[in-house]
């Protein structure tokens, strides 16, 4: 099969790949690009594993062909962090031990960095729901939903 | 085996053009939530397929000169709920839109992909149907109008020709008094699909209603428009007695299958319920009480 070159920007950096026409966004960040950071649970659609941003906007990297990325901005999990400095949001995921396997982390925190972008100080329910479509087996979401209540009280004081 | 192609035209034109061309083995690609998870899964090998999304009326939100909507078939759930006035004019086109997965699967899917899949349990549907919306086509004879109800033909089936392409939705301008709303029956609060689906628009004046539409979703082949149900509230203040005939109504238009997720008594009987409580909502905005 005929290799498609796509040229996209990927946390903020002009990036360029080859990949096949029906591979997914997911298959392309973690093969040609090799940011391992976004996970594959279920390649449905179903558990946010493989969040990512497209254009500011929170997608499931598996539900998205590589090549649709072509002239696009994509932020990953890999984004997240400025150099040694954790993002907030994984800082206090730490302190508050909001992961158990780590698996659905970095999906849960790209989703939970795209609310708070979107809405800086929301309800409890607003991030039950929010985070409805990224699925843990381990922590029973309650430390997950604290901290990123925690997250957003501590980021608005700043 | 046959190697997959991706296009992206920017124009209609092309689009038609290469869907067309490519006959069977096309798929048009909008969101993508439903057509990767069935190229995933194996259910589908398209030849060609075809992304819709940098034709720009196909992602473009527009308030008509009249007062209407025009909605891009591939416009995400995300990009609806962020229009200024759309949820103002269609709250229940809106809620509905809205129920369809989780903030991951809005960002890309769209009522439009949503009407094209066929599901007769597709959330946007019914309330597409009760809003009187008509759906603009271009397929290789040129463009073409049809009302939203008259688009699905079956599980997974639409009444499109081959290589027609679904490019926007209609909506049209609402008189004072109006509002809709859609409900639906699921076991869970968040990401299933509908047990039954019912979307109710509705204009009142001082307390009467003076025009409605219902559709009902997951209680039949297709999506259903009951004309029976919008007659019995029509020239009713909503009173219980045209409630019950209403909800009479949407219970005998049902012909649902059993399987897991409803049974065909339960269907029957929710399609009724959830008309009583959709209506309500629907009667508290239109009035603003």
């Amino acid at each position: 099969m005929a290799k498609v070159h796509v040229t996209t920007t990927i946390n903020g950096e002009p990036m360029e790949f080859l990949c096949e026409p029906d591979d997914t966004m997911l298959d392309a960040l973690r093969g040609p690009l090799s940011l391992t950071g976004s996970k594959e649970g279920c390649a449905s659609g179903d558990c946010g594993a493989c969040s990512i941003t497209l254009d500011d906007r929170l997608v499931c990297s598996c539900l998205m062909l590589a090549v649709e990325s072509e002239g696009h901005e994509i932020r990953t999990i890999e984004g997240l962090a400025q150099g040694d400095r954790l993002h907030p949001l994984q800082q206090k995921f730490l302190e508050m031990a909001a992961l158990q396997c780590g698996i659905c982390t970095s999906g849960m925190l790209v989703a939970s960095d795209a609310l708070l972008k979107k809405n800086p100080d929301p309800t409890e329910e607003e991030v039950r729901f929010w985070l409805a479509g990224n699925l843990c087996r381990c922590t029973g979401y309650d430390k997950i939903v604290r901290a990123v209540m925690e997250t957003a009280a501590e980021m608005r004081a700043q | 085996m046959t190697e997959l192609r991706y296009l992206a035209p920017g124009t209609l034109d092309e689009a038609v053009g290469a869907f067309a061309a490519a006959g069977s083995a096309a798929r048009i690609l909008a969101g993508g939530t439903d057509l990767l998870v069935q190229m995933r899964s194996g259910i589908l090998k398209p030849g060609v397929i075809v992304d819709i999304k940098k034709i720009p009326e196909m992602t473009a939100i527009e308030e008509t000169a009249d007062g209407g909507f025009r909605i891009g078939a591939a416009v995400s759930g995300m990009a609806l709920a962020e229009h200024k006035n759309f949820g103002k004019v269609w709250p229940g086109v809106l809620e509905a839109v809205n129920l369809i997965g989780s903030k991951q699967v809005q960002g890309r899917a769209s009522a439009g992909g949503n009407l094209c899949n066929g599901s007769p349990a597709g959330d946007s549907v019914p309330a597409m149907v009760a809003a009187g919306a008509i759906v603009t086509v271009q397929g290789p004879d040129g463009r073409r109008e049809m009302k939203v109800e008259d688009v699905p033909a079956g599980p997974g089936r639409t009444n499109f020709k081959p290589g027609e392409i679904l490019v926007s939705f209609t909506l049209p301008p609402r008189p004072p008094g109006s509002s809709d709303a859609y409900l639906r029956m699921i076991p869970r609060t968040e990401m299933d699909i509908a047990v039954v689906g019912c979307g109710v628009s509705l204009t009142m004046k001082d307390g009467t209603v003076t025009s409605a539409r219902v559709g009902l979703g997951a209680v039949a082949p297709t999506v259903l428009l009951v004309e029976d149900a919008a007659k019995a509230l029509i020239g009713s203040r909503l009173d219980d007695a045209a409630l019950a005939k209403a909800a009479s109504a949407c219970s005998a238009a049902c012909r649902p299958i059993d399987d897991k997720r409803g049974t065909i008594a339960y269907r029957t009987k929710v399609a009724g319920v959830l008309l009583k409580r959709t209506a309500a909502i629907a009667a508290k905005r239109a009035t603003g009480k």
